[in-house]
């Protein structure tokens, strides 16, 4: 570079490199990153539990583990995997990274708070690992009244107290973003001009505030039931366990579309860079958004259908099931109309949507079958639930968040990952996930009980089956962690806009300097506006590139 | 100073008053006859005060229109919270067991 | 003192002021939630066990309860006053007016303090010193575990409050706060006023019951 040559900003990850100023940065780019690391930590931990299981119940007598480390297993499983990766998986590292790029923003309204929220999760995450380590707790994560309150000998107040601080990590976050979202749009960029992901990003951030508060009083009452021997939810001092329940889904469900709405917002923008064709329906997109974060709040009654409501209730609850499953159908649609005809890169980030959207569609329909309630007295707590769920948060969930993770890898990192291992990863990652779920599906038919550490010997196949899905997804998951960590240091250095894509955050080089403009962006387009016919694209400020 | 006439004394005051009102109203009306009406006059004073202090102390009127929004949130979901739980609570049998 | 310049993702003062209020009504919508999820299992326990709320409620001792709420009401008056000192440029009365506030705060808690000692000596403490002389025990206590719970929970929160004005105090005294920056006001000021909105609805869970002659 000559010496007249202009002097760009040293870049989010170089600026300043000494370990106080990643401790203590209130850059939202780098707490994006710290996120990353502790939740790919939680991941593992997660990940162990399940290989465990998994190892565990290739033998139907159960020979492998004692009966009540099964059950610790899968409790932690559970606890850390929810809270610990899933929940802040794709809002607090895409999220964190990309919403103020994508509003055209210098930083979150409140960075302080975001390093904060990323203090207040680890120190919560650590806590509930050691307590899961140490002695355990058997209750499931759903903690359970009377079990979890009056007759486990675990650790359920720790567990309860993590979970509790982990909560205000979650709402410090969603505060954040929805304040933001408000008040720092660069001129021009109105609400029906945002990306999907940030309307997504937002719906989520509703629902976290929302919801978690409720969790965080629940979790505080059986903490103080098992503390003290006060009886909200004993029985024999006049209490309602059902009344846990309540209050425990009335977060809970609600939590599921915290974990999915995210991956919607990627997939969103993944579509469209990789068709070349804006997402059909935009505007219907956001209202689905929306409409599924309010509907999700009605619904919470499903999970309780053989816990013994009353018939009137448990109706109301299966008719508003069925009802928030019409917007995320319409998304569903919209997606598969803006791939109809379109012509496709396949590139992995592609790959990992679309497996999303299949993943996630037959994820949806079998959350229909438990919806329903005669056929729920069935399946409730089989593996048929077991396997919903995992088709909706690793399916779905995951898949995005590794298809997020490698459509802005370029963008973060300012590297390029190689491209053939990464569509290697996730045709292996969706070969892995069929393989391992799809098998619990026939299992729930068949009567396994979830959360049981034997099984009748005549379904031994499908176990077996599902296990050595298991295996390959584990490599599925391995495989990235080994090719992206090389990429940061041998992979092909990146342009400001690899994909030509046509949001803000592509405006700015990659990895973007501190505080991402150099100048406030003025936004003229809304998103996506790709030319299907040669490829042009106009980029949000008004700029036509051919 | 001019700017005092700007920002005047009287509303805060008054809403003070009109609260220590609502408070003497709450519990004179505790010892009257009321029978099922007591929980309606109780938590309806309750919410007259809450409004009186996010309106007056708390400035939630004209202008930015989103405070509303979210001031209402919180108390909108709580019906959902309440009202649908509620339904299990009208119609099961199984409880109060007493 | 130097002017205050807004964050670097801030166009101006008066921006950053209107996000951190907003920030706080977002913060005051989640509370809403986290008192109202109690008040809830509350309103449901009372509807199954009326008789017997009543009668418990009846031991509830509202002249003290009534103090409190007046105690509070006028802290909000004095944190609303403090703010507008601060626009008014009067930093003597801002000083005053926060140190009233932080008082009656601390005057709430006094009272608070001696009403559980008072309600441990007629044997109104769940699990630990329990005692009801009208029949079924188990509702009356559930009233009590509630009483204890949410007066403790909020009496917390009314701490912090606390220990923010005080802050702010030693903030404004030297010279912090100018009619053009007093956001942390304003913030703190909501959060003050809130606290006292989830008192009202306390006080009409907690007092009034019980009274109409039984």
């Amino acid at each position: 570079m000559s010496a007249t040559a202009l002097e760009l900003p040293a870049s989010y990850l170089t600026e300043e490199n000494t370990i106080g100023s990643w401790l203590l940065t209130r850059d939202h780019k780098r707490i994006a990153m710290m996120f990353f690391c502790s939740i790919t930590f939680f991941f593992f931990i997660g990940g162990i539990a399940a290989t465990l299981i998994r190892l565990h119940l290739l033998s139907p007598a159960g020979a492998f583990l004692q009966p009540e480390t099964y059950n610790r297993l899968f409790t932690m499983h559970g606890i850390v995997m929810v809270w610990f990766f899933l929940i802040p998986s794709i809002p607090a590292t895409l999220g964190n990274f990309l919403l103020p790029l994508m509003i055209g923003a210098r930083d979150l309204a409140f960075p302080r708070l975001n390093l904060f929220s990323w203090y207040l999760f680890n120190t919560s995450g650590l806590l509930a690992v050691y307590f899961l380590f140490v002695g355990g707790v058997d209750t499931g994560w759903t903690f359970y009244t009377p079990y979890s309150t009056l007759f486990s000998n675990g650790h359920v107040i720790a567990a309860a107290v993590a979970v509790f601080i982990n909560g205000f990590s979650t709402i410090a976050t969603a505060l954040n973003f929805v304040v933001t979202t408000h008040k720092l749009r660069a001129p021009g960029m109105t609400w029906f001009r945002l990306p999907l992901f940030v309307w997504a990003i937002y719906a989520t951030s509703i629902i976290m505030l929302l919801a978690t508060p409720v969790l965080a009083m629940t979790l505080a009452l059986i903490a103080l039931e098992r503390l003290m021997g006060i009886g909200v939810f004993d029985p024999q001092l006049g209490g309602d366990p059902l009344l846990f329940q309540h209050m425990f889904w009335f977060y809970s469900h609600p939590a599921v579309y915290i974990m999915v709405l995210p991956a919607m917002g990627v997939v969103s923008e993944i579509i469209t860079c990789f068709a070349r064709r804006p997402v059909f329906g935009y505007r219907g997109m956001c209202y689905a958004l929306i409409t599924i974060a309010v509907i999700g709040f009605f619904v919470w009654g499903h999970h309780m259908f053989t816990s013994g409501i009353s018939l009137l209730s448990a109706v109301v609850f299966s008719m508003m099931t069925f009802i928030v499953a019409v917007p995320s159908a319409i998304k569903v649609f919209n997606w598969t109309v803006t791939l109809h005809n379109a012509r496709i890169q396949f590139d992995a980030p592609m790959l990992y949507a679309l497996g999303f959207i299949g993943l996630f569609t037959l994820g949806g329909l079998t959350g229909l079958v438990l919806g329903t309630l005669s056929s729920d007295v069935h399946l409730q707590d089989t593996y048929f639930v077991v396997a919903h769920f995992h088709f909706i948060m690793v399916g779905g969930t995951v898949s995005a968040y590794f298809g997020g993770l490698h459509y802005w890898w370029s963008k973060i990192t300012g590297r390029h990952y190689p491209e053939i291992w990464g569509r290697f990863a996730a045709i292996l990652m969706f070969v892995g996930f069929n393989l391992t779920f799809l098998p619990q599906f026939i299992l729930g038919y068949l009567g396994m009980p979830r959360r049981y550490y034997t099984y009748s010997t005549d379904l031994q196949t499908w176990n077996v089956l599902s296990s050595a899905g298991a295996s390959i997804l584990a490599v599925a998951y391995l495989l990235p962690l080994f090719y992206l960590t090389w990429s940061l240091i041998w992979g092909r250095k990146a342009d400001d806009n690899p994909w030509h894509a046509t949001g803000l955050e592509w405006l700015t080089a990659s990895p973007p300097p501190a505080h991402n403009f150099l100048r406030t962006p003025r936004v003229t387009e809304g998103p996506y506006r790709y030319d299907p016919r040669d490829g042009s694209y106009v980029s949000q400020d008004g700029v036509f590139h051919a | 100073m001019s700017s005092r006439r700007r920002e005047p004394l009287g509303p805060y005051v008054i809403a003070w008053i009109v609260l220590l009102v609502l408070l003497g109203l709450s519990i004179v009306g505790a010892y009257q006859p009321l029978g099922a009406w007591h929980a309606l006059l109780s938590f309806g004073i309750a919410a007259t005060q809450t409004a009186i202090v996010f309106i007056v102390f708390m400035k939630l009127r004209g202008r930015p229109h989103l405070k509303w929004l979210f001031a209402a949130a919180g108390f909108f979901w709580l019906l959902f919270l309440f009202s649908l739980s509620a339904i299990d609570y009208a119609t099961r049998n199984g409880f109060p067991t007493h | 003192m130097p002017p205050v310049e807004p964050g670097v993702q801030y166009a101006d003062l008066e921006q950053q002021s209107e996000t951190a209020q907003l920030g706080m009504w977002v913060f005051i919508a989640t509370e809403v939630l986290f008192f109202g999820a109690l008040i809830a299992t509350y309103v449901l326990y009372r509807a199954s066990y009326p008789a017997q709320f009543r009668i418990a409620g009846h031991d509830s001792l509202i002249l003290l309860g009534s103090i409190n709420q007046a105690i509070l009401v006028t802290s909000s008056l004095t944190m609303v006053l403090a703010i507008r000192a601060a626009r008014l440029a009067d930093r003597r009365a801002l000083v005053r007016l926060l140190l009233a506030t932080a008082a009656l705060g601390f005057a709430f808690i006094g009272v608070k303090g001696y009403e559980y000692a008072r309600d441990a000596a007629s044997h109104s403490v769940p699990v630990i010193d329990f005692v009801f002389k009208h029949g079924y025990r188990a509702p009356a206590e559930l009233f009590w575990t509630f009483y204890f719970i949410a007066t403790g929970i909020h009496a917390v929160h009314l701490s912090i409050g606390i220990v923010l004005v005080l802050i702010l105090a030693a903030r404004a005294a030297r010279g912090a706060f100018t009619p053009l920056y007093h956001a942390p006001l304003e913030v703190v000021g909501l959060y003050w006023s809130f606290v006292d909105c989830v008192w009202f609805f306390l006080f009409a869970c907690i007092y009034p019951l019980g009274r109409a002659g039984i």
